[in-house]
């Protein structure tokens, strides 16, 4: 049915609308820490209702869907597909807020340490959102599951923020009310990179109508 | 749920006077207790392949059966078969319902007469049996001498299956039972059918595929005459396996 078809059209539309109000809030989020700019934070905090509207706005829309097409088959499966989608990008969304809210903080006080690894997890979990969007637009389950494979490095990424900051308090007392700032955002990014993990694993589910989550990356899925 | 076979077809051709190849080699199995649905555009078969589980067709004596429909380890298509026994373990309802023109008791009595039950008092017990099965006893406990006629559509068509229910088959065959109903009567027959499952085994040819998706256990989705796919109803309104199925199933054929 073309109108249905077209209904379905908005809705992708709106996810990926809601999806990259979320990506300029993370890079938005890092910006403010890494180049100390409280504007940004406080902008990008205030801006979270945006974020929260759509999420809401996305969830009525399925639901209406639901109960009047009736959706079979691939359209059910984009349609709570898109719900659960939706709801990690809000999520992703409040991370990326409490990163402003941590950013806001640390502002306040002198640098503790020049940030490498803390822009280089915000990028890679930011590509890991984008790249799941674009696997659940183009409905490309292998691009889903390299974004599966991603995940591991910035966990890794996450356990080394933290040993490093662990020297420095040792070290020295004083830092550690900063130093556990940082390790929160280094937290919330590793958080992020899981909620692109739950992305990636439902764009699976909608091609290939298999629900992956729960198990482990097949090993010959697994980049070196 | 798997469970045990009830019906096994097996290459199942079927050509229609002058030679129309409506049925192409299909295999399926109907499992016991529990509803297959056949679905599929109009003309695709599954009507005519229904029909066949009873051996309708032999209405017409030029109409064509190939292949094998194994039945209690006999194949039903055999020219020795006993159609009227084979038609009272595999009943049949129809779109419209049809009750006899005589009274709800007689409607119900008649099968039974036919296969020899003449006693008043087991008559009536049946009868009664019979029509609480189709959860119409309530209804009409209180006017079984009164026409069939006088009863609601939807209470005919419970009728109609309860006068199946009443010779104890263990198959019905349900063509579009529902599609002349309202959408409270239809309710009701569907959850009969749901209920009913635990004592017969059920095939419905729906042209209601929400209804196929509410009541089967099994779905079979026809199209030109051949069996495209078969598989558990949860799984082909989820994701379905053939495309055919897909486009069918979205309501984006053609």
């Amino acid at each position: 049915m073309a109108i249905f078809d077209e209904e379905l059209r908005a809705l992708i539309e709106k996810v990926l609308k809601l999806g990259s109000m979320v990506e300029q809030t993370i890079s938005d989020s890092i910006k403010s820490l890494v180049e100390r700019d409280s504007a940004i934070a406080t902008h990008t905090i205030d801006n979270d209702h945006a974020v929260n509207a759509i999420d809401v706005e996305i969830d009525e829309e399925c639901i209406r869907l639901i109960a009047l097409r009736q959706p079979r088959a691939r359209d059910l499966r984009l349609i709570t597909t898109a719900m659960k989608i939706t709801t990690d990008l809000e999520r992703i969304g409040d991370l990326a807020v409490d990163v402003c809210e941590r950013a806001l903080e640390l502002n306040e006080e002198p640098q503790l340490k020049p940030y490498i690894d803390i822009p280089r997890m915000a990028e890679i979990a930011q590509k890991m959102v984008k790249d799941a969007l674009d696997a659940f637009v183009k409905r490309d389950s292998a691009l889903a599951l390299d974004v599966l494979t991603r995940d591991d490095l910035v966990d890794h990424l996450n356990y080394q923020v933290f040993n490093e900051l662990l020297l420095f308090m040792i070290q020295d007392p004083k830092t550690i009310s900063r130093a556990v700032k940082i390790t929160y955002i280094s937290k919330y990014l590793e958080r992020i990179a899981d909620h692109a993990t739950n992305i990636a694993e439902m764009v699976v589910y909608l091609v290939e109508g298999k629900i992956i989550r729960h198990m482990a990356v097949p090993e010959g899925k697994k980049k070196d | 749920m798997s469970g045990d076979i009830e019906i096994e077809i097996r290459g199942l051709n079927f050509y229609y006077a002058g030679n129309v190849h409506a049925l192409k080699g299909i295999s399926l199995s109907a499992y016991k207790n529990a509803v297959t649905a056949l679905i599929g555009p109009s003309g695709c078969g599954k009507t005519t392949l229904l029909r066949c589980f009873n051996r309708m067709h032999d209405l017409y004596p030029k109409n064509k059966y190939e292949g094998e429909i194994i039945f209690q380890d006999r194949n039903i298509l055999s020219s020795d078969i006993d159609l009227i026994t084979l038609r009272s373990s595999i009943g049949m309802v129809f779109q419209k319902p049809t009750p006899f023109p005589m009274t709800i008791y007689d409607n119900i009595a008649y099968g039974l007469k036919l296969k020899g039950v003449k006693k008043r008092p087991e008559l009536s017990e049946r009868v009664e049996r019979a029509l609480k099965h189709a959860a119409l006893w309530d209804e009409v406990k209180d006017k079984l001498n009164a026409s069939a006629y006088d009863l609601s559509g939807g209470q005919q068509q419970r009728l109609v299956i309860a006068r199946a229910l009443a010779v104890e088959p263990e198959v019905l065959l349900f063509d579009e039972p529902t599609s002349a109903l309202d959408p409270i009567s239809t309710g009701k027959i569907e959850e009969l059918l749901i209920n009913l499952k635990k004592d017969v085994t059920i095939i419905i040819v729906t042209h209601n595929m929400q209804q196929a998706a509410r009541i089967s256990d099994w779905t079979g989705f026809l199209m030109l005459g051949e069996l495209i796919e078969f598989g558990r109803t949860d799984k082909i309104f989820t994701a379905p396996s053939e495309k055919l199925t897909e486009e069918y199933i979205t309501g984006r054929f053609g």
